[in-house]
């Protein structure tokens, strides 16, 4: 399997990366040598394995359905690069 | 002054409980020595000298009041993973440009409640991704270490590269660290440092910056095994907060330190005997395993049949959880932002521009792999290996096998912008061969210093243990040090 450039764009779009022409044809190389490294596991016999989904045989725990914290926006959007009355804003979506 | 920072935590904390010393004193002692080192080590991003004061002045009068906590008037330095309130959190990325929590990451806040004082942030990889502190947007660390009668300077491996440079320098009494394919134990071994990255769920993580969460853990990095003892028993915790966090009490850790390991039964997997290993590394190796005989350990020969496929599995499954977990990164919430023509020229420029050339091409990989039609062929692949990794070891221990005896790296610290390594990210990843299977198994790994190489350069072993039996790593460990004596870098800085 080789990535070519036109894949690594439309990987960029769904990661949401901007990429130059050139970023794309040096990250195909890149990724081609490391898709190529991950290829050896295709040898491996995974016939009745069942896929890992938690490392520790554990039951999820889960909390009591109560309200513990909150009132604090002003703490919430106290990062953001742009805000309005404790909203956080965005470029215009809907016209 | 400079005395005051030589001392183990359990040193100081005997001259503190004795009032032989102050904490305002030892933490005077280690700010002047970040001071006077950190233009020439870069181990920490930010120091908080007031914070760290005040700190300390709280922690004396707790020592007069009778109150002291476990780790009262200890000054320690923070990974920049963990979120600390009010103070510099960034992963060491651009992307969350002057992003200052207002809330405290579960690890730290037990760290505050025993007594500890914070010293500042410390250097790492980009969001943790990376074998050598060089992804880092605050630039490289410096390895306190140097080869014999050379002037190179090194790295001190990563991602918690700020971490184990720091402790080796003595320019904190520990540190916090995390690991999520060695980033704990490779470093301590490039520094000569002891690190434990303890069984999945045993530290909380929230609050910690996610990278690849089924396999993110915290643990520290300190001078010795007693140290590195004492601190787990602070950082563990139980914590409704993470759902992966286990519920199991916290053991005093350092209490196991001392015991015997007469009839332990310690597993050689041939697997680790790698093509082209370093001589000194086998001779490394065959030394731990008669330090451990000679305390009457028993050694076994075991077989871990699907080592070889540990990394490659991790190169889909890290890169899949971080492309998804880096989503959030988005110019909305917090940190940095690029103005674009609409929102999506907007995520994808601040993206563009915020994240660094490896966290960029880890984010494609795993998009890639998640992406429709491959999403079997590589996502679910990886993870019924991981299944078969894991069950390898299971195999063993239900043989009776107590712990594994590995090496931790397959080299000592090599140097900055090393052009072979730049060339070709694989090369960089096999920094990891060792380590991260026991990511993959979610199992405690411990890497602890046991001798120097033909340069001058220190090597660590790594013990593997069963889930939750971080006790034996420290028992064992502990025999190794014992034998193997501490190493630490002569001050050129």
């Amino acid at each position: 399997m080789s990535v070519d450039i036109a894949t690594v764009k439309r990987v960029a779009r769904l990661a949401r990366l901007a990429v130059t022409e050139e970023e794309a044809e040096k990250m195909a190389g890149e990724l081609n040598n490391i898709l190529g490294f991950v290829e050896q596991l295709s040898e491996v016999n995974v016939d009745g394995v069942e896929p890992m989904t938690s490392v520790t045989p554990m039951a999820m725990r889960k909390r009591a359905d109560v309200v513990n914290d909150g009132d604090k926006a002003e703490d919430i959007v106290a990062n953001a690069p742009a805000t309005a009355e404790n909203f956080f804003m965005v470029p215009k979506v809907v016209e | 002054m400079t005395e005051l920072t030589k001392l183990t935590i359990a040193e100081a904390r005997a001259k503190l409980a004795a009032k032989d010393i102050t904490a305002v004193e030892l933490t005077d002692a280690y700010i002047a020595a970040i001071e006077a080192a950190n233009p020439a080590l870069n181990a920490y991003v930010t120091v908080t000298p007031e914070k760290a004061r005040e700190m300390a002045k709280a922690s004396d009068k707790r020592i007069e009041e009778g109150k002291a906590g476990a780790l009262e008037g200890i000054p320690l330095g923070i990974k920049d993973l963990f979120g600390t309130r009010d103070v510099h959190t960034q992963a060491c990325s651009h992307i969350l440009d002057g992003f200052k929590p207002k809330y405290e990451s579960t690890v730290t806040q037990n760290l505050w409640d025993e007594g500890a004082v914070m010293l500042g942030k410390l250097n790492m990889d980009e969001f943790a991704m990376g074998s050598s502190n060089e992804t880092s947007y605050y630039g490289p660390v410096v390895n306190p270490w140097k080869a014999e009668g050379s002037n190179q300077q090194l790295v001190p491996g990563g991602s918690s590269g700020g971490s184990a440079a720091a402790v080796a320098a003595q320019l904190c009494a520990g540190a916090t660290a995390t690991d999520t394919g060695g980033s704990i134990r490779q470093p301590a071994a490039f520094t000569g440092t002891v690190g434990i990255k303890p069984t999945y769920g045993r530290c909380s993580r929230w609050g910690v910056v996610a990278f690849a969460s089924s396999l993110d853990q915290a643990g520290p990095i300190a001078r010795d095994v007693r140290d590195a003892a004492i601190l787990l028993k602070s950082m563990a915790s139980v914590d409704t907060k993470d759902t992966t966090s286990v519920d199991l009490p916290v053991p005093d850790y350092e209490a196991a330190i001392g015991g015997s390991v007469k009839g332990m039964k310690i597993g050689i997997p041939d697997e680790y005997r790698m093509d082209g290993m370093p001589a000194e590394i086998e001779k490394l190796w065959q030394q731990g395993i008669d330090w451990l005989k000679a305390a009457g350990a028993e050694i076994v020969n075991i077989s871990l049949p699907h080592t070889k496929y540990a990394l490659p599995a991790y190169y889909i499954v890290a890169p899949a959880e971080a492309s998804s977990n880096l989503a959030r990164y988005d110019g909305v919430r917090y940190g940095l932002r690029k103005e674009g023509k609409d929102i999506i020229d907007m995520y994808e420029k601040t993206r563009a521009s915020g994240f660094g050339a490896e966290v960029k091409r880890r984010i494609m990989i795993g998009t890639y792999v998640l992406s429709a039609g491959y999403y079997d062929a590589y996502y679910l692949q990886a993870q019924k290996v991981r299944t078969l990794i894991k069950r390898d070891f299971e195999d063993v221990f239900a043989k009776g096998v107590d712990a594994i005896l590995t090496p931790a790296t397959p080299s000592s610290a090599f140097g900055i912008a090393d052009q072979d390594l730049a060339a070709d990210p694989v090369k960089m990843y096999l920094n990891d061969v060792f380590t991260v299977t026991v990511n993959m198994a979610g199992l405690p790994g411990m890497s602890v210093p046991a001798g120097l190489d033909e340069k001058g350069l220190p090597l660590g072993l790594q013990l593997i243990g069963k889930p939750f039996e971080e006790e034996t790593l420290f028992k064992t460990a502990h025999v190794i040090e014992q034998a193997a004596g501490r190493f630490s870098p002569s001050k050129w800085w």
